[in-house]
């Protein structure tokens, strides 16, 4: 044996012992649960430590007190309340602390508030909390078919963090790589769920009102011609997608026919929802803030950070699994009449 | 079909694995034995059990005609015949004439006195089929995980098995199982292709002999693997197509079940990146 021969052989011992040690498996029993008729493999396959890790990490946090509605309002008591003014003081304090906790738990009051005055529009994240606010009412209002009477709050995306820890910037794409490869068309780098796709679906499909279905329906020879780039694009998003609620496709597709509305799940619905949703919260909501905020909260092209299904769903099916806090917080589910 | 004058010298008595002289005889040119029996027995039974199930489905059309297996809810247990029943049966019923088969080969093999290879080379093939309607729902703790038994329907099965691992080309073992798919597929193909060159000279000129083979290959890519070794190495590649895909479908599941790109991720976890 020369020693090629034995540095190969070393080598794929490492490989070998790598790919077993290192990856992530998983060991029977699994959860298993049925979406579609016996035989047709529409059906979701979990790990369930890694289930029971989702539910523990996406718990609802408790409100810091006992609501009440009643006594003078915000308006009366404070100055400078343009959008919660309607709440009774006692309301207003309670959401603040609330904020506080569910936003800035370590930079307090102020992370918003000049201390100084808080009525004070000086800190550039007030402004940006009324929009978030009024965002918030948005969703709740606007769009049931997604979000049903389940509803979002402040929490819903930033779970103790002043900027939600699951957000998108576009970004350059990946340069030639040199060599034959030449110019990648944004493929061949790891991107969207560690695939060799598209690493950038989100600028064309979420951040505007790209096509996302690229499936031809007529058989061949067609006139339907869809690039690979494009077809790559939303399957990226549709990866996205998936690894944002922890489904695999079947989730909602009967993979036979993925376009077919009649052979996909009721689920399908409630995501395409999802999808103008989100597209309507990065252009109407988000995009517009791209002047409110410094430099250092700007993405690599000076663009403000994004929604995407990772955002509020952070790996679980249903975000926060499917607890509603607005029963403890009515005040976030409508703006004011 | 006539017998030809040689075979019979090797038509011999014994070598039987059960039944002793009981079946060891032949029809016409079929060697029948013990196992000879049991799979004409459940071929026919199971056979006959989806035939009857089409007719108790909604179409005769050959394409469409779907024996499904039970929902997930009768787990590791029985159903009932028209939600599934029929499905465990002919299972029981197809894994009953393929290892009757594989018995049958191997009785034949020791009337012979030749090498087991023909009954193990089919076995990597039946541990593939065991392996998807046994071992792995087995692993999964439902029947209901086997594929249906239907020309369209396996078809709507294998698409959403895919699916529930995103994009199953990145499997590593179905990576490995393509492989060998198509590397057995190409070194038949050049041995087909070699043989046959060989045995048809041009006009006037004599059939050649292996050494020609050999020396077609030597020239052409400096090595040839030899008239005995390309046989084992077909073996080898074959039975290698058939366990890795029983590994590929087993581990998607039991053992991983988010989706395939997902697992690469041990690579780039390697200590080796800066």
């Amino acid at each position: 044996m020369n020693i090629w021969t034995g540095l190969l052989a070393v080598v794929a011992a490492f490989l070998t012992v790598a790919m077993f040690a290192m990856a992530d498996w998983d060991l029977p029993p699994v959860d298993n649960n049925q979406t579609g008729f016996r035989g047709t493999a529409m059906v979701q396959i979990g790990d369930i430590e890694r289930l029971a890790e989702g539910v523990a990490a996406n718990q609802v946090p408790e409100p810091p007190w006992e609501l009440d509605t009643s006594g003078p309002r915000a308006s009366e008591v404070y100055e400078n309340v343009p959008v919660l003014g309607h709440l009774s003081s006692d309301q207003f304090d309670r959401l603040m602390a609330a904020i506080t906790e569910w936003v800035s738990p370590e930079e307090g009051c102020a992370y918003c508030h000049n201390e100084e005055n808080l009525a004070s529009d000086d800190v550039y994240t007030k402004g940006v909390a009324r929009r978030m606010l009024q965002m918030t009412w948005d969703i709740n209002t606007n769009w049931t078919d997604h979000v049903a009477q389940t509803g979002v709050t402040c929490y819903t995306c930033h779970r103790g963090h002043p900027v939600p820890q699951n957000v998108w910037y576009k970004e350059e794409e990946p340069g030639p790589t040199g060599g034959w490869a030449g110019y990648t068309a944004g493929q061949n780098t790891v991107s969207v769920g560690l695939t060799s796709m598209h690493t950038d679906p989100f600028t064309a499909l979420l951040g505007d009102y790209g096509e996302i279905r690229v499936e031809g329906l007529d058989a061949l020879p067609s006139d339907h011609v869809v690039s690979i780039q494009d077809t790559e694009r939303s399957y990226a998003l549709m990866i996205h997608m998936s690894e944002a609620l922890g489904v695999n496709c079947t989730f909602c597709h009967n993979t036979r026919a993925v376009q077919e509305w009649a052979q996909s799940t009721p689920q399908r619905m409630t995501a395409w929802h999802g999808i103008e949703m989100v597209r309507a919260l990065n252009i109407e909501h988000l995009d517009p803030l791209q002047p409110v905020f410094p430099p250092s909260r700007l993405g690599p092209l000076g663009d403000v950070a994004k929604t995407y299904c990772t955002t509020c769903h952070q790996g679980v099916q249903k975000p926060l699994n499917g607890d509603s806090m607005l029963g403890d917080f009515p005040s976030l589910s409508a703006a004011p009449p | 079909m006539a017998m030809l004058s040689f075979e019979r010298k090797y038509r011999v008595r014994g070598g039987t694995l059960i039944g002793g002289d009981m079946f060891d005889f032949w029809v016409g040119p079929f060697y029948v034995g013990f196992f000879g029996v049991t799979t004409v027995f459940f071929a026919a039974l199971g056979t006959v059990l989806i035939i009857y199930g089409a007719s108790q489905g909604p179409t005769w059309n050959l394409w469409q005609i779907n024996i499904a297996p039970p929902d997930l809810k009768y787990g590791l247990g029985p159903a009932p015949m028209m939600e599934g029943g029929i499905w465990q049966i002919v299972t029981i019923c197809a894994i009953g004439s393929f290892v009757s088969w594989a018995l049958r080969e191997v009785e034949i093999c020791r009337k012979l006195g030749i090498g087991y290879h023909v009954p193990i080379a089919f076995s990597a093939a039946i541990l593939a089929y065991v392996t998807l309607v046994v071992i792995r729902p087995l692993l999964l703790g439902a029947w209901g995980h086997g594929f249906p038994y239907g020309i369209y329907s396996h078809l709507d099965w294998v698409s959403n098995v895919g699916y529930q691992h995103l994009h199953f080309m990145y499997n590593p073992a179905h990576m490995i199982a393509v492989t060998f798919f198509f590397t057995t597929t190409l070194a038949l193909s050049l041995h087909g292709a070699l043989v046959l060159s060989a045995v048809n000279p041009a006009e006037g000129e004599k059939v050649k002999t292996p050494e020609y083979e050999d020396t077609f290959f030597r020239d052409t890519i400096g090595y040839s693997i030899g008239t005995l070794g390309i046989h084992r190495l077909g073996l080898l590649l074959a039975i290698n197509a058939g366990v890795w895909s029983a590994i590929c479908i087993v581990i998607s599941g039991p053992f991983w079940n988010r989706s395939w790109p997902e697992w690469w991720d041990w690579w780039l976890r390697l200590p080796i990146w800066f």
